[in-house]
């Protein structure tokens, strides 16, 4: 096909403009893949949304062009939505942790006290 | 890019579309919007938010799609390979906004194929701005300067919403918005300092759009439909009137410093205020557009389901029988 001009003043692609109904099926855009982008060697990959794609490999393709458009990437993983086990917001509390567990904290251990106490009695000891 | 949602007046209160809503969850739910706090995917919701925010998500995500067309048209004759490239690559970032957005309505149980069949349809609205022509170069420089800032005026905003998924897919959308402002400037500076036929260009555009964008925030306040609880879930964030003022007082010193006119004998700043004054645009032509009767609409939604029909044969060889739907996680 000979195309006269590429101004699309001039070259229509007559187009029927009246068709009503909507045209596409559940899943015809496929299913969605998490992204993790990794933006520089040594920190970890972070997650930066999904992408639909009907592979992995796809979804890799997409990924590339939606999340690193602009460089700041080294390594991007990709994984099925439906593959994520995900905790609830609504079991928050099972993050919460008590007072009991402060022996898990570094400011439980204190020493200093214990230290000079018996520094002080060394001393006096030695006098 | 984007307006203003356009919120449709179904002659109810927000309060009594929550009369039916857990007293209990709904109070935890307002806490911690007033604390902050974001919502996400799979918090309890009142069902008006859902509802409101898909509407809103789905109408940015239609627009940015709908937005890259009129642009689009101009890649081939953009003068210059600089141009071309930079201009594809606005119109590559527009629909990944796009994706990006759809992705975020998504999440609050929508899928992508059903806003996308409500959009060809003419079910679902998208910003009014884009049924307009892009008749020359210089409306191209026009809306990718203008019609971009005043869309970086609203994403910012929106931003600072409640609702995680899309604060975060805005987060995203307005770093690159700031690449279209400047390449948008740059082609109106270049045109507007450029030969008396170039300036004459600019400033048509700029006579033929200014109408169009004064529109783009939506309806005055004084005019649009009750939105305090809306306001109160931080779904929408400022008032139309507001941000008109917010993008007034940002772009119109910058065009004047060009030495160019805006066909509004009645806007100025007005001291003592603060305030922009102007001539109130046409609302009744806002809503003729809007309701499908603008120049543009029907070719808009007819290349945009070309588009769809066109592509169906390389999706259908790749599609995966066994795929089951899964909103994404965020
Ligand atoms: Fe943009
Ligand atoms: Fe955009």
């Amino acid at each position: 096909m000979k195309i006269k001009s590429l101004d699309p003043r001039v070259t229509r692609s007559n187009i029927d403009e009246d068709t009503q109904e909507g045209i596409l099926n559940p899943l015809d855009h496929f299913e969605t893949y998490e992204v993790f982008e990794q933006r520089k060697r040594g920190i970890h990959h972070v997650h930066v949304g999904s992408v639909h794609a009907p592979s992995a490999e796809m979804a890799v393709v997409f990924a590339k062009e939606q999340y690193t458009r602009r460089g700041q990437c080294v390594n991007l993983w990709v994984v099925k939505t439906s593959d994520v086990f995900v905790t609830e917001y609504e079991d928050s509390d099972i993050f919460e942790t008590t007072v009991n567990k402060k022996y898990r904290e570094p400011d439980a251990y204190k020493v200093i006290d214990r230290i000079n106490a018996f520094k002080e009695r060394n001393a006096k000891q030695n006098a | 890019m984007y307006g203003n949602a356009y919120i449709e007046n179904n002659g109810k209160e927000l309060n009594s579309l929550t009369a039916n809503e857990d007293p209990i969850k709904l109070a935890e739910f307002e806490a911690r919007i007033a604390a902050g706090e974001k919502i996400e995917p799979h918090d309890w919701m009142p069902a008006e938010y859902r509802k409101q925010l898909v509407r809103m998500i789905e109408q940015h995500a239609h627009s940015e799609i709908i937005g890259a067309l009129p642009e689009g048209t101009w890649i081939t004759r953009a003068p210059g390979f600089r141009r071309k490239m930079a201009l594809m690559a606005k119109v590559q970032d527009e629909t990944g906004h796009g994706q990006l957005l759809y992705n975020a309505a998504e999440t609050l149980g929508k899928s992508r194929e059903d806003m996308t069949n409500d959009l060809i349809t003419g079910k679902s609205k998208y910003s009014n701005v884009f049924n307009y022509p892009a008749k020359t170069w210089a409306d191209s420089a026009v809306i990718a300067w203008l019609i971009d800032a005043g869309a970086i005026v609203n994403q910012l905003a929106n931003s600072k919403g409640s609702y995680g998924p899309y604060c975060r897919a805005l987060e995203r959308i307005c770093a690159e918005e700031s690449f279209h402002l400047k390449y948008g400037h740059d082609n109106v500076v270049f045109l507007a300092t450029g030969t008396p036929k170039q300036r004459e260009m600019v400033q048509d555009a700029l006579n033929r759009w200014w109408e169009p964008i004064m529109h783009f925030f939506g309806p005055s306040d004084k005019m649009s439909v009750h939105t305090e609880t809306l306001m109160k879930w931080k779904v929408k964030m400022a008032s139309n009137d507001d941000m008109r003022q917010t993008f007034l007082d940002m772009y119109v010193p910058k065009i004047w410093d060009l030495g160019l006119t805006l066909p509004d004998p009645n806007l100025r700043k007005n001291d003592e205020t603060g305030k922009w004054e102007y001539t109130e645009p046409n609302w009744e032509v806002f809503k003729q557009v809007i309701n499908g009767n603008g120049p543009c609409n029907k070719e808009r939604l007819a290349v945009r389901r070309k588009a769809e029909e066109n592509g169906r044969w390389v999706r259908q060889a790749l599609l995966n029988k066994n795929a089951k739907y899964v909103a994404p996680l965020s």
